[in-house]
């Protein structure tokens, strides 16, 4: 599996199971599908981007780096929308971000070198 | 009357043994070490200005001309064989010839290292160790592929440089197995005498300080005990394959991880006896095929993966499983807790 497949579907497995967690609060249990979708699209294009950061660099710290940074910019994005939750968004959604961007460097098929 | 000390004695006699290099392009530098059937040396080649390796064959022994032509053939057979094996992991020879005193010669690469039996104890980590051991197989596989036997491996005869490149050294006992003799090279029309002498020699490149026989037909053993395989030991010459040599690599594992251990190093993992003991095996048909089957077993192993001489237990599986993917499983564990915490995050 190449490591751009690799991102976009942990991605939005980590995003789907991290969505689903909503559950546990019962004043938005009701709006449960519309945050499973949203955070589904989140962790997808988490791990697209991480997936394609890993073609490009192949470094592991840098990939967490980077898996941080995109799950944070999109974790606060969907908190600044809610106006609030920030710790109980920001948080998981860094580390799903951390997550996906450790995975595609560390496993994943890495491009081929083209020759002719 | 005054007489001589014995380190006088000895420094005449090891002037007087000297090679008398007149009429090559080499000049003698100085004596690096001796073998059973000769002396190398450092020596300077005038020519392409660099130092190189000489091994040169004794003064012959007057009372002995067949063994004289024995040594003579089996040091010219080794460079030949050595001629042969082109390799980054194989000490490459350069040219080989008659010495104006009659002595026979061959010059190779000048090696800068250590050998692998003195350096061991600065590479202490286990999977440096086994990395090294994959460099060895990788020239003792090229050597098969090219239908050669070692039939010495050792410790003593591995030299590691100081960019922890690997070179197999010695191939003074090699076989050249019978499909490949065909494809042996011979001597040149024309040429010595001993070179004649050499393609009627039995198949093996020559001999140096571990041996003393002059013929490796069935009933001769040569080698080093410790390393060589049975069958070797028992002096089956013929039914020697790459599965001896494979005993033998088996046994520099077993050396190198000996020696890990002694350094702090947990108990030897199972797999890693386990890989050991298959290449150690009493039959050979219950080693390893090819020496590539070996590497792969241990590269396995360093990657993590269930190697084929080990059948693990659930436990095991899952242990190595966890410490292949430490970070990750960490990771996910720090997440669930993270959200497991969460859960009684006050919200607002």
């Amino acid at each position: 599996m190449n490591k751009v497949l690799l991102g976009v579907l942990l991605g939005a497995v980590l995003g789907a199971v991290d969505g689903a967690t909503a559950w546990f609060t019962p004043e938005v249990r009701a709006m449960l599908v519309g945050i499973i979708f949203g955070s589904t699209i989140k962790g997808l294009i988490a791990g697209l981007a991480a997936g394609i950061f890993a073609r490009k660099v192949n470094s592991v710290p840098l990939g967490i780096l980077f898996g941080l940074a995109v799950g944070f910019a999109l974790a606060f994005l969907v908190a600044y929308l809610q106006h609030g939750h920030y710790f109980a968004i920001l948080l998981p959604g860094s580390i799903v971000g951390l997550i996906v961007g450790y995975a595609t460097q560390r496993y994943g098929a890495a491009p081929a070198t083209a020759g002719r | 009357m005054k007489f001589l000390s014995d380190k006088a004695v000895e420094r005449l006699r090891a002037a007087g043994d000297e090679p008398d290099l007149t009429g090559t392009r080499y000049r003698l530098l100085e004596r690096v070490a001796r073998g059973g059937m000769g002396v190398v040396y450092a020596a300077q080649d005038e020519k392409l200005e660099r130092r190189i390796a000489l091994k040169v064959l004794d003064e012959p022994r007057d009372d002995d001309v067949l063994a004289n032509r024995e040594r003579e053939s089996r040091l010219l057979r080794e460079s030949r064989v050595l001629a042969r094996l082109e390799h980054p992991g194989i000490v490459p020879v350069h040219d080989a010839g008659t010495l104006s005193d009659g002595r026979i010669f061959y010059a190779m690469k000048f090696v800068q290292g250590q050998r692998l039996d003195e350096i061991i104890e600065t590479v202490k980590p286990a999977p440096d160790r086994l990395r090294l051991f994959l460099r060895i197989c990788d020239a003792v596989g090229f050597a098969h592929a090219r239908g050669v036997l070692h039939r010495d491996l050792k410790p003593a005869n591995v030299m590691v440089g100081p960019f922890g490149e690997v070179l197999v050294m010695d191939w003074g006992l090699a076989k050249i197995l019978p499909d490949n003799a065909e494809s042996e090279p011979r001597a040149a029309p024309g040429s010595q005498s001993l070179a004649n002498n050499a393609s009627d020699a039995p198949q093996d490149a020559g001999s140096t300080q571990t041996r003393d026989s002059t013929l490796t037909g069935d009933g001769s053993v040569m080698g080093t005990p410790g390393y060589m395989s049975p069958e070797q030991a028992r002096g089956e010459v013929r039914l020697l394959d790459a599965r001896s040599d494979i005993f033998s690599l088996g046994a520099l594992l077993h050396f190198l991880l000996e020696g890990a251990e002694a350094n702090g190093s947990t108990q030897r993992p199972r797999p890693l006896t386990a890989i050991c003991a298959k290449a150690m095996a009493e039959r050979p048909d219950n080693r390893y095929k090819a020496v590539s089957e070996l590497a792969a077993d241990v590269s396995r192993y360093l990657d993590g993966q269930p190697v084929s001489a080990y059948r693990e237990n659930m436990f095991e599986r899952a242990g190595r499983f966890y410490r292949r993917h430490q970070v990750a499983i960490l990771l996910i564990a720090t997440y669930l807790i993270m959200r497991a915490l969460l859960l009684f995050y006050p919200r607002s």
